[in-house]
This record gives structure tokens, sequence and C-alpha cells, in this order.
């Protein structure tokens, strides 16, 4: 089936199964290798694109459903002034190791800032918990989403004295 | 059977290079760095193996290991760069090509790449600038002696004239190269790049969407590949639907391989190749394949712990140490314990499932891989091929994540073989299911340690048997013990034992292998101990190391040093833990490294375990290379082991693995993981690396402070939030 879909600001014509993910539309026909593979399954995040703003997980959405829908991927998402402080925020604060599951962590945290722009520690918690980092650099990953907000990025959870 | 010394033993490896001290560049031989040189009239010119410079100043600098996200392309060019005398901003990165009679060794295992690198790739840096400044002597007819050199420029003192490396460079690739041995180095005093915090050099390009992994890597005429292995290790395929799957959209060839049965080798299975792999991935949910499972398919996890209980009534098969005698001195003890501890297989799970693209053409190979360890690849791909390793070209690729599994180099192999039959390039990628269930497994464990304590609660008698897995009185891969297990050497009456179960699945290292167990069951069983003898748990291991001296290479002043810095830093003994809620200690000597930390854990309803925080102490010598880097993987390294000691879990069931995915092997998330304190202790000592020892002590940290919580035991991993409920 031919789909016009429309990534990144731009109109883009696939010829692909009505049933393929869009993970592998971006990654196989439209050669944009940001997006990861980790699991197939939605279980890791590595794959998170925003579909009309909102973070999904691209391994799990068939071409055939995305319709009209806007789809911002890791390559342009510096192009929004929230993506562009977050990946800002993450270079700053050396976030990555392997780096892998980055551009997901980053399509979240994006997400997340767009729609509330102080988020607290439990709001990081839920919208974050869907991004495996194997490397487990969540430390970082919580400092950087609050330097993107402009809040303090100091770890104060642990309260006890 | 007695092993009176097993010297051999992975550490004591790591400390023979050590031992070398200054010498250390004996062990990292540079065949060819000096004599690299070519084309000396061009631009850029080639200083060595590892440095170029061009005519405007710009700097190469070749990193030679591979990067699996460890920092090291970032961190060993800093050591060039730094001696070379040049601003991190003109230096251009780039990664080697696998050739290790340029580079030396070319590997990312052992937490090696710092003991190894530190000395020798600073004075590789150090002789391109001895050679940019013989250049500028030359240029101005003057002593060297009255030359400084500073941000790529040499100036000559007394006459304040100056010329930048780039205007030097191609006269200095004529000249001789000095002995690298001879060649002075700064004083760290004077460090200008090493120490300083240097931010991941791709990072940025890894947040641009580049294609910069294995997974991304496109050549032309390139196809794709699955590979469908036996889900019993080492079963062979024997017939498959092949003509029904070539017949699928996206396919272009199915066909079997008739590899195996060893593991880190060519395995036998059902390749299918086409042009798209989520196609062929979807082909494959209609293959049927008729298996030869082989020997190994009634195999099970539970099998192996009622054989290990069997085992440990009977004495140890293989005796590794035996100090004094043991038995007595149980007899004579004021006070025994006993407890059995156990820990399960479990999985590397890189988030970048295995993938290799290889090309075979022309009888030679060349391959694309997110590879740890190259060169035995290559030797692997070439006698499978019958090929000469020369033949072999491997390209490494950045990986994502490595954690030892990518030590292993059976994907490399597939890639080439499944490419030579096809008779394309070929890009072969695993799926998630692949990954976890045909891996080289962290293996299970089963402990059963006793103690006897004297009337004053000291530590008289210890002892271990261990029933691992092996064959003949060989442990299987990452399932042995050494002679040095602490407490060995430290209690008077003591004896570690092993006795071995036939094993027919794959296991490899696991970041900190050996110890990432072994700490668990031993710093366990000491907290134990420190409490039945009715003592503070962190005071008591600091009486249990006894006088600051060296055991073997162990040095125990190094380890209560960090004890009791983890002790100031994390309160302990000072702060309340609140009801439900505890702190726990341990320590670890591993990589050369020196970690004690701590962890504070709280049990609320029905079990749920809240890690709060952990607190690290290092001890890694000298010098912290660079410092965002250094933080990033001892945060990483402690929060991997709180992840394995809470989720993971790699069951065998009729010689297969039950998970295959990331919902039944549970990975650390974010609403798991606490607050990471890191301090490190500067000593005199050489520096040493940092990718793995800051695991092992967590995992005993964690189950410790859970008992100081509770009063409950966790021992058996992962743990189970039943014991609390």
């Amino acid at each position: 089936m031919r789909y016009t879909i429309q990534i990144n600001g731009k109109a883009r014509e696939v010829e692909a199964d009505p049933q393929m993910p869009l993970l592998w539309v971006l990654r196989d026909l439209l050669d944009l290798k940001g997006t990861k593979f980790g699991c197939g399954k939605s279980f890791c995040g590595a794959c998170t694109v925003h579909l009309n703003g909102a973070p999904t997980r691209s391994c799990v959405t068939p071409v055939s459903s995305l319709g009209s829908s806007s789809i911002t991927t890791i390559e342009a998402i510096a192009g929004t002034p929230t993506g562009r402080a977050v990946r800002d925020a993450w270079l700053a604060l050396d976030v990555m190791q392997c780096g892998y599951c980055q551009a997901g962590q980053v399509m979240s945290a994006s997400a997340l800032l767009a729609k509330n722009p102080k988020p607290s520690d439990t709001d990081i918690d839920k919208a974050m918990s869907g991004n495996i980092c194997r490397c487990a650099t969540y430390t970082r990953i919580r400092a950087a989403i609050k330097r993107a907000a402009g809040m303090p990025s100091a770890d104060s959870r642990d309260t006890f004295v | 059977m007695m092993r009176a010394n097993k010297t051999e033993s992975r550490r004591a490896f790591l400390r023979a290079g050590v031992a070398l001290g200054g010498g250390l560049l004996l062990d990292f031989s540079l065949p060819c760095v000096l004599n690299a040189r070519e084309n000396a009239s061009s631009s850029p010119s080639t200083l060595n193996a590892f440095v170029q410079i061009a005519n405007d100043g710009a700097v190469t600098i070749i990193s030679k290991n591979p990067e699996i996200g460890q920092g090291i392309k970032t961190m060993l060019p800093m050591l060039i760069a730094e001696e070379l005398d040049v601003d991190w901003a003109d230096v251009h990165i780039e990664q080697a090509l696998s050739d290790p009679a340029k580079y030396g060794a070319q590997f990312a295992g052992g937490s090696r790449a710092t003991p190894l690198n530190w000395e020798a790739l600073r004075r590789v840096g150090a002789a391109g600038r001895q050679m940019l400044v013989s250049a500028a002597a030359q240029t101005w007819s003057v002593p060297a002696a009255e030359c400084e050199t500073a941000s790529g420029k040499v100036v000559h003192v007394p006459s304040k004239r100056s010329l930048s490396y780039g205007r030097l460079a191609s006269k200095a690739a004529t000249l001789p190269a000095p002995d690298l041995a001879q060649v002075p180095l700064k004083d760290p005093k004077n460090f200008k790049i090493i120490g300083k915090p240097h931010p991941g050099i791709d990072s940025p390009r890894v947040l641009a969407g580049e294609p910069l992994f294995g997974i991304d890597v496109a050549v032309p005429g390139m196809l794709h590949a699955v590979f469908v292995k036996s889900p019993v290790f080492g079963g062979t395929a024997v017939k498959a639907n092949l003509d029904a799957i070539k017949s699928q959209p996206g396919v272009r060839d199915a066909f079997i391989v008739g590899g195996g049965p060893v593991f880190n080798g060519l395995a036998s299975g059902v390749a299918i190749v086409g042009t798209n792999w989520w196609q062929l991935d979807r082909a494959r949910e209609l293959l049927e394949v008729t298996w030869d499972e082989g020997a190994t398919a009634s195999q099970s996890t539970e099998g192996f712990a009622s054989q290990a209980a069997t085992l440990s009534s009977q004495a140890p098969a293989i005796k590794v140490v035996s100090d004094g005698d043991v038995i007595s001195a149980l007899g004579s003890s004021a006070r025994t314990l006993q407890a059995a501890y156990s820990y399960p297989f479990i999985s590397h799970a890189t988030l970048e499932p295995q993938n290799c693209t290889a090309h075979f053409h022309d009888g030679k190979v060349e391959i694309w891989a997110p590879t740890q360890n190259p060169d035995p690849g290559r030797k692997i791909v070439a006698k499978t091929l019958g090929l000469n390793d020369a033949d072999i070209t491997i390209h490494m690729i950045r990986c994502g994540g490595g954690f030892g599994r990518r030590l292993m180099n059976d994907y490399m192999v597939e890639a080439a073989w499944i490419s030579k039959q096809a008779g394309a390039p070929i890009k072969l990628l695993w799926n998630r299911q692949d990954d976890m269930q045909h891996d080289f497994y962290r293996p299970a464990g089963f402990h059963f340690f006793k103690a006897g304590l004297d009337a004053g609660g000291k530590l008289q008698a210890f002892s271990d048997h261990f029933v691992s897995f092996g064959e003949n009185g060989k442990a299987a891969p990452s399932a042995d013990m050494s002679a040095n297990e602490f407490p060995a050497k430290f209690v008077p009456h003591l004896e570690l034992g092993i006795s071995l179960m036939p094993l027919g699945v794959p296991t490899g290292p696991l970041r900190a292998p050996g110890s990432n167990a072994l700490a668990y069951v031993f710093q366990s069983f000491i907290d134990e101990i420190a409490h039945a003898a009715g003592q503070d748990p962190l005071q008591y291991r600091i009486d249990l190391l006894g006088e600051r001296r060296q055991v073997g290479a162990f040095d125990t002043g190094r380890m209560i040093d960090v004890l009791a810095l983890v002790r100031e830093k994390s309160g302990w003994g000072k702060r309340t833990p609140p009801k439900g809620s505890g702190m726990g200690v341990a320590f670890y000597y591993s990589h050369l490294g020196y970690f004690a930390e701590v962890v504070h854990a709280t049990v609320g309803a029905g079990g749920k375990i809240t890690v709060d925080k952990v607190w690290v102490a290092v001890g890694v010598g000298s010098q912290i290379i660079n410092p965002t880097g250094a933080e990033n993987q001892v945060q990483g390294a402690a929060l991997d082991g709180i992840s394995e000691a809470l989720g993971q879990t790699i069951t065998l069931n009729k010689g297969r693995v039950a998970q295959s995915n990331f919902n039944d092997f549970l990975l650390l998330r974010m609403n798991q993981a606490p607050p990471v304190e890191v301090h490190f202790l500067k000593t005199e000592h050489p520096p040493t690396g940092l990718g793995e020892p800051a695991l092992p002590p967590v995992i005993p940290a964690l189950c410790n402070a859970l008992f100081a919580a509770t009063g409950v035991r966790v021992r058996s991993l992962p743990i189970d939030p039943k014991l609390f409920a």
C-alpha cells in the first residue's frame, strides 16, 4: 500500500505493508535511523517518537494507523524549543553512556516538559518509566529533565536524617 | 582434587599487568606505532599510528578500543592530547579499524583500558610532542631544551618565537621517532585535559539521530537477514519448510546452516535473507523447523537446584583453599552459623540486540561489527570460512551496550557465513527473543557456608562449598572461584571448595564476572556473621581486614580507607532510619579497584522494596582521567547491580530459556532508581578502571539493608518481595 505520512514537517510517501510498524518505516524505508529498535513490543521505549506531540512507541504503531498524524522523530526534536532545551541539558550533563536508548529518552522527556513545564520527581517517574536505560543513566536523565525545565537539578529525594 | 594455588585467576592476571608499574608499556605492545608513518610530505602528516596533524593545525587522534558506552573513545584520546599538548577543541577523534599489529590489543573488557593505557598512550602523545619540538628546534637552529609547548604551538622561550604544530607537522613526520620509554611525561599538576570533565565526543551526533550504531550500518547492495537457532542450546536444524518461507513477501532466500555445536562459533539454524528485516521477522513466524535438540533438552533450573542440594551434603570435588583445620575449629567455636545462598543465570540484555553486517566477496570478508573484542571474532570467521586472518577486515562500530556480551562474536561468524551463502552483503539482526534466549549467561551458583565465632565474636572458622557448573574439574566460563576470595587469608581456619554440575548452556563474562555473584554471597554471609557477633557490620569488616598491609595484591589499608569514607559520607551509625527502613554495607575488591558501598532501603506494605539511596566510595588511584565519565560509570554500575538484585533471572525449562523480552526479564526503570552519591578517594597508586568494580558490592549492601530494615535475610536472587510480606 502507498501511504503519505507527515514526518518532521514534511509529507513523505512510502510503499509499505499496512501492518509495517512506523519504526521500520522510519529506519528502513525513510533512512531515519535515530529511532531505535530494542524489544519490538513496546516494553523498552527505545523507539519512542511523537505522534501529534504524544510519546508513542513506534515499534507497535502500524503505518496504516497514522493517517494525517504529525510525527516528530529524534532527528527533528531540537527544532522545537522544548526539544532543544532537553537536548542541550542532555549534552551539558553528559547523560549518555552507550546512547542507544537516549533518542527514546529525549523524546519522552520532551513530551513531558511540553505538557508539564515544571515536573515533580513523581511526574518524572511516571513519564519516564517506560524507557529502559540499560546503562542505568537514570540519575543524569532525571537531572537533565530538571535542568531543561530550569529547575535545580540536584537529587533531593533521600530525606531521612 | 586439590588446586593448590589458582594463579591463573582473572585477578591474578590483572595484577601481573600492574606489578610492572612503570613497565606497563611492556604489557602494551605498540609494534608499529612509530613505523606507521608514510607520505610525510602530504597533509595531514602522520606522526605515529595514533596522531595526525594537518597543515592548519587540526589534530586527528585515533581511538583504538571499541566504544560500548564506557566512554573510551573520548578518554583514550584525552591521554594522547594531554601529552601532545594540544587544545581539546582542535582534536578530531577517529575510531581505529581492528588492527592489533598496528595498535596493540583492542578490546573492551576487564576494566583494563585505564591500567593498560594510562602510561602507554601518554607516551604516544609525548613522543609526538617531542618530534614537533625537534622540528621547531631544527628550523630555528636552537637547542630543543630551549623550547616549550602549549596549545598546539612550539615556543622558543629566549626569543619568544613560536610555530604552530600545523606548520611543523610535515617536518616532524620525517624525524626519527623517539624511544617511547624515554620520552618525558608531564607532571600531573600541569595537566590541562586529564582530570577535567570531557563529555562524550559523539553524544551530539547520537542525539541528532546519526547512524552510529551497528544496527544502523548500511552498505551498497545490502540485504537483511534473520537467523533462527534451536531453542535448546547446541541443537541442530534437520529440516524446515523453506519453500513456504521463500514465498513470503520480502524474502529472497532461506536456507539451513549446518553449524554447531560449539557455542562461540557458527550455530546451526535457518537463515532467512531478504530486502526488508521486518518482513523477514514476520516470515519467521511461519517457519517450521525440525530440530535435533541434542543431549541437554531435559535440563532445568529446578533440576540444577536439587542436584546442588544433593552435592552440598558431600565433600567438595575441588579444594580451592584449605587453611588450618575448619572442622575442629567449628567444633570448638562458641557460636556457629550456616546458610545456603543461590543466584540465577542472568542475561546481558544489551539494549541494542546482537547484529552484524558482513560482505563476503572474492575470498575476503569485510565486517561491520558492534563488538567488544574483534580479533577473536576475526579468527573464528577465518577458521569457519576457511580463510586467512588477513582476509578479514573488521570495522568496530559503536555498541548499544556491551556488558561482556559482545566479547563473544557468534553473531559475527553468522553474518559472514550468511553473506557468503547469500552472495550479497547482509545485515544480520537478532530480535529481542533471539537475544535473550541465545546469550552467554552469567552462570547461576549455589553456596553452602559455615562459620564459627569465638566468644568475643571473632571469626575463627569459615567454609564455602560452591556448587557451580563445569566438567572434568574445569569450571564453565565465569563459573569459577579463586583462592583469593575474601575472607580467604583473613581467617585462621578456612576452606573454599567447588563441586561442578555439567551444563549445556553457554555461559560467559557479565560485567564484573564472578565478582557480581561472589560479592553478593560472601558479603551477605559476612554480614550475618557480624550480626551474630553483635557488632556493627561496618566496623566488623574493618576489624576483619585487620592491620594495614598487603595480602597478595590486595591492600587492606586501601579497603579500610574506602570503608571509612563511605561510613562518613552515608552518615552510617549517625542517622536513624525510620521504621521499615535500614542501611546496609558491603565492600569488594575487583578489577584492581577498592569499593565500599552503603545502601539505604525501605520495605513497605506487601513487601514492596524501595531503594532510597546509594553511597559509593571509590579507590582507583591517583587520577580520575575523565571525572564526568567516571561518575557516570560508577552510578550506572551501582544501579545495574540493583537491577540484577531486584528483577533479573533467566530460568531453564526443558533446556530452553523461559524469558523472552523485557516483560519477563526485568531491568531497572526510572521509578526504581535511587540517587547514587559517588566519592573518589585519591591515593598515590596508579589509576585503574571503573566500568565494572562498582557493581559487585551494591548487591550485598542492598540485601544487608533489607535485613537491617526487616530482620529477614535475602539468601536467593532476585529478591523476592514475598520474603517481607
